[in-house]
């Protein structure tokens, strides 16, 4: 019978059935770091349990850590207990740390992939919500807490249930200076941000087939923003050639039996979903959010809606966005003032985000008044950028070039909004606090968007500068 | 760490927390994740929400002391940082009826002990009226038969089997049932060919 890549993974992965009726499911990569794990050692010194399988987990350091100097101790005496904690544990328990001086740290879910741990085939987790990000190379690949971080330590398992499997057909041909970005804001609004709820989302059609796996990454990050709480892609041809030589893909003949056994995974060409939406990619516009979740978005060169226009349990939602964000209904998004430019975050921070932030910012100079700041996904992309120059790039119009790191997508670091501020992000979540101040307002959008509100002071439509 | 106590009934006043989409940045903002423990969460619930409005239900005498939390749509949803239900769970939390629940927030109050139970938005929005008229009468959260009363009025809620039977049989803390499976565990690695290098 055909069946699905979840379908497939599933299976292979399948432990037994609890008494409970859900499935005990192996964990094939468990990727941790400071934040939702220094309560998950103890519970296991408690238990008095090693951890089961050491080499199927990998630490890194992302969260709280200081862009301006990655330097210890760290400035801030909480952030550096984490860090000393991530430490100890990482070594009382022999896993692996990718620290600072391994030159391989990032952000968890551009480290991944990156160095090739995510694979296709796999289950993925990490107590992390935007873990469906390595779901872009084919794998199933999960958000989980910090009491499951315990499970997955102590057992390698997790008590699962199978979720639904809707697939997201994105057709036709993305319009310049429209963006991985900016499809999957499309999805979010189109589907709505709950519309994921208990559903796995399979991404296919031409737009995504044709993309790359950064691409990819980008669009199965947000999977969580629509509700679901996994993403992926089938592996194919592109998956294949981004994970030749990393360093912890296979290699030689034992890479052709890998590929051998990645294309088997994928979804046959006759199975079924639980329900199949699609999206027209040719009709997708640069997005940008106005609001207080990530549904809430407009094209740029769309108007703030009437909360009257939406659909009925969205309206209080709508109306608390508005009054939130100090934005009229009917009001152009393009225009909006803007305080703060980030560049960063799991979603936006590979190279090729940088690239397309730097094509921008060669065109212009931060505007007066703006403050803007570039933070590479992991310190391997970080190098690559300054390797081509585009930390130069950056610095000359403006920019504040930093150290790899979770930074202003969630202010757990220095990197925070102040007051009231707006700020044009590429990161991932437009709630109410979430960069860092009480009061600051996020607009979310692609990293190229960004680059030119930076320059503009406002929001403008990318398309007219690439044009 | 739990205890691992059967979950079928919870007795306690009603919060009636309005609104849709409210997420754990909102719960809990990532501040207050700069700590190596859990400890003193629960007296930053809802913290810059509290600040922004001096109506918010955790600041209501009335609902001081509530222990089940009635509220919307999509409840719990982002982050999947377990400091939002240890939070709620500090501040005296321990069911919440909503009108659905963030999948990875219901995982973490499963994990918790803490049951997330699904109504129709008419009997949230019906339990909420009721609460707000009389914040001093019990709600009976049954756990066991899919049931919430309040007064003389009886409500459906939904749960998954799974979840369902994990709270009412105490097994919600899923390390010990995991560890039962024994040696298939090595033996379903074993199978996975990229756990061999191929």
């Amino acid at each position: 019978m055909a069946q699905t890549l979840l379908d497939k993974v599933w299976e292979a992965h399948t432990v037994r059935t609890l008494p409970s009726g859900q499935t005990q499911l192996f964990i094939g990569l468990h990727l941790i770091h400071e934040v939702t794990t220094p309560q998950a050692f103890p519970m296991l010194k408690e238990l008095a349990l090693p951890v089961r399988m050491p080499d199927r987990t990998f630490a890194t350091l992302d969260h709280i850590i200081p862009t301006t100097s990655h330097a210890r101790p760290y400035a801030d005496p909480l952030a550096e207990e984490m860090a000393a904690h991530l430490t100890r544990n990482t070594k009382d328990f022999g896993l692996p740390l990718f620290d600072v001086d391994s030159g391989r740290q990032g952000i968890v879910h551009v480290i991944g992939p990156e160095l090739g741990l995510s694979q296709p085939g796999m289950t993925i987790a990490c107590g992390d919500s935007h873990t469906a990000t390595h779901g872009a190379v084919g794998a199933i690949a999960f958000g989980i807490g910090t009491s499951q971080v315990r499970d997955v330590l102590a057992t390698q398992c997790l008590a699962m249930a199978k979720p639904r499997l809707r697939q997201v057909r994105v057709d036709g041909t993305l319009p310049a200076g429209v963006y991985a970005k900016d499809v999957i804001l499309t999805i979010i609004r189109q589907l709505g941000v709950k519309g994921g709820v208990g559903h796995a989302y399979e991404y296919a059609g031409p737009v995504i087939d044709r993309m790359s796996m950064e691409e990819r990454l980008t669009v199965c990050n947000m999977s969580i923003e629509g509700g679901a709480r996994f993403g992926y892609v089938n592996p194919d041809h592109t998956t294949f050639e981004y994970l030749r030589g990393r360093p912890y893909a296979p290699s030689g003949a034992a890479f052709d039996r890998a590929v051998a056994w990645w294309t088997s995974m994928a979804t046959d060409p006759a199975a079924r979903f639980d329900d199949v939406a699609r999206i027209d990619g040719s009709a997708i516009a640069p997005v940008v959010t106005w609001g207080i979740n990530p549904g809430q978005s407009v094209p740029v060169d769309g108007r703030i809606p009437n909360p009257d226009s939406a659909p009925e349990d969205e309206r209080a939602t709508y109306r608390e966005g508005l009054a939130f964000m100090g934005f009229e209904a009917g009001q152009p998004i393009a225009g909006t003032r803007i305080d703060v430019a980030f560049v960063g975050s799991c979603t936006n921070s590979r190279i090729s985000d940088l690239r397309v932030a730097a094509d921008v910012a060669r065109r212009g100079k931060v505007a007066p008044g703006v403050r803007a700041l570039v933070v590479p996904g992991s310190q391997a992309v970080a190098k690559m950028a300054e390797a081509e120059g585009l930390h130069e790039v950056f610095r000359a119009a403006g920019f504040e070039w930093r150290k790899a790191g979770c930074s202003m997508c969630l202010g757990m670091n220095d990197d925070k909004l102040r007051g009231r501020e707006v700020c044009a992000s590429s990161s991932n979540r437009n709630f109410i606090g979430r960069q860092g101040s009480p009061h600051g307002r996020t607009l979310l959008m692609s990293p190229a968007m960004v680059a030119a509100a930076a320059i503009a002071g406002a929001v403008s439509d990318v398309r007219e500068m690439v044009r | 760490m739990s205890d691992g106590a059967a979950r079928d009934q919870i007795t306690g006043r009603g919060i009636p927390l309005p609104g849709n989409d409210i997420d754990t940045d909102r719960i809990i903002p990532a501040r207050f994740l700069k700590a190596v423990t859990f400890e003193g969460l629960g007296e930053h619930a809802f913290e810059d929400a509290r600040k922004q409005d001096a109506e918010h239900p955790f600041n209501q005498k009335v609902y001081e002391g509530g222990s089940v939390l009635v509220t919307g749509l999509n409840f719990g949803c982002g982050s999947s940082r377990e400091h939002a239900p240890e939070s709620l769970k500090r501040w005296g939390v321990r069911a919440i009826i909503g009108g659905s629940f963030a999948e990875i927030f219901f995982g973490n109050c499963v994990a918790l002990g803490i049951p997330c139970l699904t109504a129709s938005m008419d009997d949230v929005l019906w339990l909420q009226r009721a609460i707000g008229r009389d914040p001093g009468q019990p709600v009976v959260v049954d756990v066991k038969n899919r049931q919430v009363r309040c007064g003389d009025r009886t409500i459906a809620v939904e749960i998954g089997d799974g979840p369902h039977h994990q709270l009412v049989s105490g097994s919600w803390n899923a390390t010990r049932v995991l560890l039962d499976a024994g040696s298939a565990i090595e033996e379903t690695a074993r199978r996975l060919p990229y756990t061999r290098g191929f």
